[in-house]
């Protein structure tokens, strides 16, 4: 039997329609902290123009946001932040890494510097260069686009799914460095800096 | 007690602001839109006022120095990119002057010209970016599109110069990477007569906004003595009357040829800081237009028998003294003969005096490669610039010290 | 870079003071206990009035050493544009220096920051906290016996997945 539709009418599935609704309204949080931070700011800048993406709509505040890029190295003191800021953030969420600091420490290899933001937040797209151009981030944005146009949202299985959760401790057998973040109070007895 | 006054002196031990009930505790970063880069602040705050702040800084901690012992010296160049990444160009010279000074090399007219030329370039870059961005936290984003814009053009002059927009790695020990070509000069020649218009609106567009003028004149005042009491240099001291520029004082590279003037003020404020930034770029251009003018021809790198320079793929495959002098610096057990000897040598960059302080062994690397950085001296002035005004104070004042984290923490 | 009077009148008020020329700069080296009069005659009275920085060197693996570490304390004259640049020794098991913040506020910092990385303490600091590392940190990463990728410590962390997000 056949089901007549009018003209201005298009049939989809509702996932797919979900999906790219979502994948046009990205709004990227920038975690800028080192250089790439500038070519970020580069790329929403006028020349680049992030906006002709659908990824202009830069966020500070987490809890407004889904995509996260993480522009510039993340050190030691700098990672409990991170996760802070990504737990923050509602679902569905996705996260760029760009550059290859927080890819994998690009050049620096020494003691404060996380080798890879992937050993503890989850990354969906790596952004090579060091620090990428505006296009390499904008040409990560379009295949981000495209992932989340694939993965789905109610049939995806990239969220929700529990059993995959592991309580994987770090590498090194060392007791958890607590770190202070949030609102600590001012520490005592500080006079003068 | 609230303070009032805008002096430097801390608040009386007995009146610490801690024993108030009223007074409460705000955290500032170290993800926050208004601090640029990475740091934070806590603050203590009567209602609006600021009566006290806590730097806490370390959060993009990298480990420069450390890496900076076991990188050459050609190859830490790359790392000083990342240490101040609004004006790479300038830690590259700083680097490489420092290096110069501990192996005693003399460099060539020309790569004098070009490195001063690359140089003022890195310093209207920066404080394009810096006003630009007090200029943003201040509510004018129009003057930030202005400044931001300008600065694609000088990476497309630095990218036509040596490939890399951003981070350029531009020196080499004994010389730079590849000689000026036409094209650069060209581009630079169009840059100098297009820029003073950008200029002359970016000056007309905020020097007597109102609400500009309002939130910065008479903010986060720096006397001339409080100035060289805290260790303060570049603009930030000449706004507070310390008539100190390296470029004149210890004239390096080819500063002495030039007619410039150092630019200065007297009330030590943030007006006055983005005044003196604003002219700087002014003198630059002046700068870079003479040298370019006068830029001497000949050869760019320091001869080969310095055994310094790495020759050209000409002189290596066509003279055996570059096939000779490309092994001995290529080997790892040789390279150049460094001194067991300790040197200091510094720049005006555009944030202050960038020095390093090296020690050399005898090795292809420095035994210790302290940075002199202008951010952390510069950081180190915030409690005493902001006690007593009021919170959105904080972002003017954090913009015109122009701190940069890569450079503050390294 | 230095007049030769302000070097001679440095030399005759510390006769202890070894002093070298290299490639134009002027250093001097003081035992560490006239360090702060040393510093102090400079500043009050041959008007060295800006401490440029404050710096340390270890020498645990360096060619004819004879002490652990060495303060470096570069100064320069704002009116004149001198420099000269001050130099100590301390060693271990205890390395202490007196703080010059007295003298220079400016020094708050940096003191703090060879304490950080070197583990150097200065008597008299108002506030001699780590500045660049977590108050956690045990170690002094500047010291030559500490690893460049340091002992594990920036793989310390626990780890989010997807589903805990």
């Amino acid at each position: 039997m056949a089901i007549s539709v009018p003209e201005n009418v298009v049939v989809s599935r509702l996932d797919s329609l979900a999906s790219w609704c979502r994948k046009n309204s990205l709004w990227p949080m920038p975690f800028a902290t080192a250089c790439c931070g500038i070519e970020l700011m580069a790329t929403g800048a006028s020349r680049h123009d992030l906006a002709r993406f659908g990824a202009e709509v830069f966020r500070f505040s987490p809890r407004q946001c889904d995509l996260m890029i993480v522009a510039g190295r993340v050190v030691m003191k700098m990672l409990p932040v991170l996760q802070r800021i990504w737990q923050q953030m509602h679902e569905p969420k996705w996260c760029i890494s760009m550059g290859a600091c927080a890819s994998t420490g690009g050049v620096f290899d020494t003691y404060s510097v996380v080798q890879g933001i992937d050993r503890f937040i989850p990354v969906d797209m790596y952004v090579p260069g060091c620090p990428p151009r505006p296009e390499q981030l904008i040409q990560a944005i379009i295949d981000l686009q495209d992932k989340v146009q694939h993965e789905g949202t109610i049939t995806g299985r990239e969220f929700g799914t529990r059993s995959r959760q592991q309580t994987k401790r770090a590498l090194v057998d060392l007791p958890i460095i607590t770190l202070p973040w949030g609102m600590a109070p001012a520490p005592q007895g500080i006079r003068e800096n | 007690m609230a303070t009032q006054e805008t002096t430097l002196h801390p608040a009386d031990a007995d009146d610490r602001p801690q024993q108030q009930d009223y007074v409460w505790t705000l955290n500032f970063g170290p993800q926050h839109p208004a601090t640029h880069t990475t740091l934070r602040l806590v603050l203590l705050l009567d209602g609006e006022r600021v009566l006290d702040a806590v730097p806490d800084i370390g959060y993009l901690h990298s480990g420069f120095e450390k890496i900076g012992e076991h990188l050459d010296y050609n190859q830490y160049v790359t790392v000083t990119d990342r240490m101040n990444y609004i004006s790479p160009m300038a830690n590259n010279v700083a680097w490489h002057e420092s290096v110069e000074r501990l192996l005693g090399i003399e460099l060539t007219p020309r790569c004098k010209y070009i490195r001063t030329i690359i140089a003022e370039l890195a310093r209207i870059s920066d404080h394009l970016l810096c006003n630009g961005a007090v200029g943003l936290d201040t509510g004018a984003f129009t003057y930030f599109l202005y400044a931001f814009y300008q600065r694609e053009v000088l990476y497309d002059i630095f990218e036509t110069l040596c490939g890399a927009r951003f981070t350029n790695s531009y020196t080499r020990t004994g010389g730079v990477m590849y000689d000026m070509t036409p094209l650069v000069v060209e581009k630079i020649r169009t840059f100098l007569k297009t820029f003073p218009k950008t200029l002359d609106d970016m000056d007309r567009l905020l020097n007597r906004n109102r609400i500009f003028v309002d939130r910065t004149r008479g903010v986060g005042i720096l006397t001339r003595e409080e100035a060289i009491n805290r260790s303060a240099s570049g603009p930030i001291a000449r706004a507070s009357g310390v008539a100190r520029d390296l470029r004149k004082d210890e004239p390096y590279l080819a500063y002495a040829d030039f007619d410039f003037k150092v630019c200065c003020a007297q009330s030590g404020d943030c007006y006055a800081r983005y005044l003196v930034r604003m002219a700087e770029m002014r003198e630059s251009l002046k700068i870079v237009a003479q040298a370019l003018e006068n830029l001497p021809s000949g050869p760019v790198n320091v001869d080969i028998g310095e055994r310094t320079a790495l020759p050209t793929k000409n002189q290596v495959y066509k003279t055996i003294e570059g096939t000779i002098s490309h092994f001995e610096l290529v080997m790892s057990n040789r390279g150049f003969e460094v001194p067991h000897e300790e040197s200091y040598a510094a720049i005006e960059s555009p944030n202050g005096e960038l020095g390093f302080y090296l020690a050399g062994d005898g090795t292809h690397a420095a035994y210790r490669a302290r940075c002199r950085p202008p951010s952390y001296i510069h950081f180190s002035l915030f409690p005493a610039l902001i006690r007593g005004h009021t919170l959105s104070d904080v972002v003017a004042v954090l913009g015109s010290l122009n701190i940069i984290a890569a450079e503050l923490d390294r | 870079m230095i007049q030769p009077e302000t070097i001679a009148a440095f030399l005759a008020a510390f006769p202890a003071a070894v002093h070298s020329e290299f490639r134009g700069q002027t250093r001097v080296v003081v035992p560490v206990g006239s360090l702060i009069e040393a510093l102090t005659f400079l500043k009050n009275k041959r008007k060295f009035d800006l401490l440029v920085d404050v710096t340390a060197v270890d020498y645990l693996n360096y060619r004819d050493a004879d002490h652990r570490y060495g303060l470096v304390y570069l100064l320069a004259a704002v009116d004149t544009s001198e420099r000269i640049t001050v130099r100590t020794f301390v060693d271990d098991p205890t390395p202490t220096v007196p703080s010059v913040v007295p003298l220079w506020e400016g020094a708050n910092w940096m003191e703090r920051e060879v304490w950080d990385m070197f583990g150097i303490r200065f008597e008299g600091h108002p506030d001699l906290r780590r500045i660049l590392l977590p108050e956690e940190f045990t170690a002094h990463p500047l010291r030559k016996d500490y690893p460049l990728q340091g002992r594990g410590e920036r793989h310390n962390f626990p780890v989010l997945h997807r589903a805990e997000g």
